[in-house]
């Protein structure tokens, strides 16, 4: 029996365009991989988070102009783009503890400080903003990171102004991550203070409490801190829209977490005070 | 001297006749200017991470066409047997090394100032600024920095078998150095003897080519070197390079030139 070998390959032809119609729907759920959301999650599966954390230090770097220390330095702290989110400001004394290089081993050393970054500064005046496409990397690959959404959207909104930006990146941040507090927090902070709306900061907040309680118990100890970031806020606002009696509620719930108790009770004191010389 | 300078003029003349520089040029500057059309936020004024990534790709494309330059010229005279009208001429053997380093340094000058054009020009449109004495800074100590790896690569092409050895070999202690040189200090007094004393005598022992690497004080715009650290630096380049071309020169001095 003799065969055509154009008349073969049309044969094998119209059979593989039959089995990839017929297979295509099917192939999609034979590997997680094409579930993944985007191109770096198809690309380096859970690898990515590495690369986000990576990129994510990489933005703290830029923060710190390149006064870093490395793994034979032995870092091992909370990254300070993070604490400046957080309110956190330099002490003298933090200066100290983050002077990692010490003095010079020998003269290699000595001779070598004069080709390094040697000075602990951080970006300001608007150059904040070299931290970004790190920040935005870092997202892109490891979308459930949260600090990466409320560390961009604080510096965003804080340092450079752009309230809108912040708000986009929060937003993003949401969609990713539905019950994160973290992101709810911050995106509260921009409607306050970069927005100056009050009505949906107070609603953003109050489901930022509402997610928070709805988490396990360990959880929530945990992250005490942030829920009384929340209701600290949350009591601040309400003392300036005149609602003094709900801003000591929040108040008081801030108190039950806080490791300085003694500075909201002299805010609620001072709140209770409004209050009676509000009433005739 | 004639007849270094001519033997240095045919290297140069070799590296813009051979594809490395073009294509290493051209695949930079393509991921450069990929990555300085990425817009972040909608902020045109964020620079430094293109700055950043410019300068990694000119380090690694400099380091490339240093060491694949510099491996296969002696021996690939002895393998077109050029090596023995050129010794004929008469030019004596320390000046064919001689010669063979100045060309090689020489024409990584020239592709690290067309590599550093390149990166002012893309950097210097965005941010409208050229600290150019930082940029200076930064071209010579890279510079002085790989007259130590091209004496090292002449070094090791008169040991290794091939320039594909020669070349891998480099590489991975080039690039071990930049890594760990500063490190190695802090490493060994971690180590319990006798690792410690070993890792202090190499740390002290090895050339300290991580010294060259000025990226950061032009990434960071955080200004200028002090000179007199400069001029020290290149004083301690010159020693290393002096040292691996007098060990090549042994080398050479001795080596049978029949393939």
């Amino acid at each position: 029996m003799k065969f055509s070998p154009l008349c073969t390959l049309a044969v094998l032809l119209s059979l593989a365009f039959t089995l990839a119609t017929g297979l295509a729907l099917t192939a999609d759920n034979w590997s997680t991989r094409a579930k993944s959301d985007n191109l770096f999650g198809m690309l380096f599966g859970d690898g990515r988070k590495l690369f986000a954390n990576h990129f994510f230090t990489m933005a703290d770097v830029y923060f710190h102009s390149g006064y870093y220390p490395s793994v034979f330095d032995g870092a091992n702290k909370e990254s300070e783009i993070v604490e400046t989110s957080h309110g956190h400001a330099d002490t003298p004394d933090d200066e100290l503890k983050e002077d990692f290089l010490g003095r010079p081993h020998d003269w290699v050393d000595a001779f070598g400080r004069n080709f390094r970054i040697t000075r602990h500064t951080h970006l300001e005046a608007h150059n904040e903003r070299e931290i970004l496409p790190w920040l935005r990397l870092a997202a892109d690959l490891d979308p459930q990171k949260v600090e990466t959404y409320s560390v961009g959207a604080y510096f965003l909104r804080e340092h450079l102004g752009r309230t809108d930006q912040a708000e986009a990146f929060l937003r993003e941040g949401l969609r990713n991550n539905p019950d994160s507090c973290e992101i709810l927090f911050e995106l509260g902070r921009t409607y306050h203070d970069g927005l100056h709306d009050r009505d949906r900061a107070r609603n953003v907040w109050q489901l930022g409490v509402k997610k928070f309680l709805a988490r396990p118990a360990d959880e929530q100890k945990e992250d005490k801190l942030l829920f009384e970031e929340i209701v600290a806020n949350l009591g601040h606002l309400e003392d300036e829209a005149g609602n003094y009696a709900d801003a000591i509620n929040w108040l008081r719930a801030a108190q039950t977490v806080s490791p300085s108790p003694d500075a909201l009770q002299q805010q609620i004191d001072a709140l209770q005070k409004k209050i009676s010389a509000k009433s005739p | 001297m004639n007849k270094i300078f001519a033997l240095a003029g045919v290297v140069i003349k070799e590296l813009y006749r051979r594809k490395d520089f073009y294509v290493l040029f051209v695949l930079t500057a393509l991921l450069t200017l990929a990555a300085g059309a990425v817009n972040f936020f909608h902020d045109e004024k964020i620079v430094r991470y293109v700055k950043d990534i410019c300068l990694l790709l000119i380090w690694i494309s400099a380091l490339a066409i240093a060491v694949v330059t510099t491996a296969r010229q002696l021996p690939a005279e002895r393998e077109t047997r050029t090596i023995f009208p050129l010794l004929a001429k008469p030019v004596s053997r320390w000046q064919v090394i001689v010669g063979k380093f100045l060309g090689c340094w020489l024409a990584t000058g020239v592709a690290l100032v067309v590599f550093y054009f390149f990166f002012a020009a893309v950097t210097g449109s965005k941010e409208q600024i050229w600290p150019w004495g930082a940029y200076l800074e930064a071209v010579w100590m890279q510079w002085a920095m790989l007259a130590i790896v091209i004496a090292m690569v002449l070094l090791g092409s008169i040991y290794f078998a091939a320039p594909s050895s020669t070349s891998t070999i480099t590489i991975i202690v080039v690039g071990g150095i930049l890594l760990l040189g500063t490190h190695l200090k802090v490493i060994a007094l971690q180590q319990p003897e006798p690792m410690q004393f070993i890792l202090t005598v190499v740390y002290f022992v090895l050339p300290h080519l991580e010294w060259y690497d000025l990226r950061d004080f032009v990434v960071y715009d955080m200004g200028l070197v002090p000179v007199r650290a400069v001029v020290l630096a290149t004083l301690y380049a010159a020693v290393w390079s002096g040292i691996f071309l007098l060990l090549a020169w042994f080398g050479f001095r001795r080596k049978s030139l029949n393939t």
